[in-house]
């Protein structure tokens, strides 16, 4: 069933791209969603699966981002050497960090993550003779890989598409797993989890690397897309637009972070009409989904979903017996 | 043989003695019952031989290795699991992946072989399911195999934990007032399960308020007031020893 989804969005994603190669809206705003997407769904095997908050993922993002910004201006080097650099630094640095920060619950977890990201930040803003300081890092070289250079925006849409799939396949996967049962049962109790042999804080801390180095992966690219970069990209508002993004959509599904994404990122676009009250819109909408929806706006169609194959099994079942 | 040994266990929760000098040791295979008013340390007591807590002081010999102090999932390593008081079900997943989620020391396959779907994580999925499967089929779940345990009504949640910490394969299963909140057919149901579990040579250490079933089932009794072993011996020697009597009933009965 999940499997069937996820060709039905691989296929829509391709169809869109063959049908509309001009349009505006799905190279530019298109783009923009694919990235959020990445971030979003990286962010919901720790925040939907495991239930573990970051409120400062935006800094594994802007890690990337900077490696691959850094390396392309100040070395000229190859793309990949600035991808690969950020992917390790991120995964070194959240699995380093992930055992003392994962001990901590609820709002003393939020608090910790929040002061990763703000540290982070605050070195992007800092570091001025690297970053560029607040005036950002301009002259990022576009991506090119074995001679094959992405520079139209259609290009960037394929590039894109891709990684959103190959993201989404992983997560489905996770979920699907041992790892990933480990992960859901520490969301819904972790002393049962424990007391059943799943090493918690081990697994915390893997899930966060793997979502530190894929949200990295997505700066670089980011970077490469832009060819210009500053620190207000990668801030704390940009770390709870992505966790609005998770919960709006559904935690804990990955279609459910994917529409969070999609929507939350159209959503200003489709609001500007109302110019002035754009962002009373916006915060109406997330307040009138959450109080209606409060599982995200994905939840409904899951049970559909879910209603619709038990029909089927129990029909298979009373087959069998009759 | 022994399976379990507590010696000298002690537990202090700033001042309170939750536990204090508490020994004890039961025999591998056997069904070993504690009972005790509310606050006797019971519970207190499972939580540290499980490793949710550590014992301020004393030790615990499992097969005689030392566990006292150890995290919980290295105790569950070694062959203990536990269920518990207050339901801790996973709600989201079905019976099925809860009992696989028990299967968990039984894999070994990492969060890369997850994520990119190896083929050798897609054979040992199988061979979880079908361990996981089994322990279902052992406590009479099979109707709700497929079901979210957040559909599923009070007396089935209380099997499932048993069967989630079955299917780990443990040596010894700590079962942490079973029937509580049960209906006289459920308690029976949960009764001919703890003579199965105990029939397949798992020894089962248990906390219960049920009398009846204490009485059915234990091979041995050991009865707690105020964190203090107040008697010891089989059901028919604790039914009548006068301490036990005066803890649950006040001195003048």
């Amino acid at each position: 069933m999940k499997r069937a989804v996820f060709f039905f969005s691989g296929g829509l994603l391709l169809a869109l791209g063959v049908c509309f190669p001009d349009n505006y809206y799905l190279t530019v705003t298109g783009v923009a969603i694919l990235f959020n997407a990445v971030l979003a769904i990286a962010l919901n095997m720790l925040l939907g699966f495991a239930g573990q908050i970051s409120l400062g993922h935006a800094a594994f993002f802007g890690i990337g981002a900077y490696s691959s910004g850094i390396s392309s201006v100040h070395f000229h080097a190859n793309p990949l050497v600035g991808i690969a650099c950020g992917v390790v630094f991120s995964a070194v640095l959240s699995y380093s960090i992930a055992r003392p920060i994962f001990r901590l619950k609820g709002h003393y977890l939020a608090m910790a993550t929040l002061g990763l990201g703000l540290i982070l930040n605050v070195l992007m803003v800092q570091a001025g003779k690297w970053t560029g300081g607040p005036d950002g890092l301009s002259g990022i070289s576009k991506l090119s890989v074995a001679g094959f250079e992405v520079n139209e925006d259609i290009t960037w849409y394929w590039l894109m598409s891709g990684f959103t799939v190959f993201t989404i396949w992983l997560s489905l996967n996770l979920e699907d797993s041992r790892t990933g049962r480990a992960l859901r049962a520490i969301h819904d109790s972790e002393v049962a989890a424990k007391s059943l042999g799943v090493d918690t804080s081990e697994a915390k801390a893997q899930v966060f690397m793997v979502s530190a180095a894929l949200s990295s992966l997505a700066g670089s690219l980011f970077a490469h897309e832009r060819g210009f970069i500053s620190p207000d990209s990668f801030s704390f508002f940009f770390s709870i637009e992505l966790v609005t993004m998770v919960i709006f959509g559904g935690m804990g599904s990955t279609y459910g972070a994917f529409i969070g994404a999609a929507l939350l990122t159209a959503l200003p676009e489709l609001l500007t009409k109302f110019e002035d009250l754009e962002v009373m819109f916006y915060g109406a909408i997330l307040m009138g989904t959450m109080i209606f929806m409060p599982n995200g706006i994905a939840a409904p169609f899951g049970t559909m979903a879910t209603k619709l194959c038990t029909k089927i099994l129990r029909r298979e079942v009373n087959d069998a017996m009759s | 043989m022994q399976c379990l040994e507590v010696k000298g266990i002690e537990k202090v929760f700033g001042g309170l003695k939750a536990v204090s000098e508490l020994d004890f040791s039961v025999e591998a295979g056997s069904v070993y019952a504690v009972i005790g008013p509310n606050g006797a340390g019971k519970t207190t007591l499972f939580n540290m031989l499980s490793g949710a807590y550590i014992p301020t002081s004393g030790s615990i010999l499992f097969n005689g290795v030392e566990v006292a102090g150890l995290s919980p999932h290295k105790i569950a390593s070694f062959g203990i699991t536990r269920t518990f008081q207050n339901l801790q079900i996973f709600w989201n997943m079905t019976a099925l992946e809860n009992v696989m989620v028990g299967c968990h020391l039984k894999g070994s396959c990492g969060i890369f072989s997850a994520l990119f779907r190896l083929p050798r994580m897609m054979a040992e999925e199988k061979h979880l399911a079908a361990f996981a499967s089994e322990a279902i089929a052992f406590c009479n779940l099979n109707d709700w195999k497929h079901v979210k345990a957040n559909a599923m009504p009070y007396g089935i949640l209380k099997k499932l934990e048993i069967a989630r910490a079955l299917a780990a394969g443990p040596r010894l299963i700590l079962l942490d007032e079973p029937a509580a909140g049960l209906n006289d057919t459920e308690t029976a149901e949960i009764t001919g399960l703890i003579t199965q579990i105990s029939s397949q040579g798992v020894t089962v250490l248990l906390v219960e308020h049920h009398m009846g079933l204490v009485m059915t089932v234990a091979d041995r009794v050991l009865a707690l007031n105020y964190g203090e072993k107040i008697a010891e011996g089989t059901p028919h020697e604790i039914q009548n020893n006068r301490k036990v009597i005066e803890a649950y009933l006040g001195q003048n009965s």
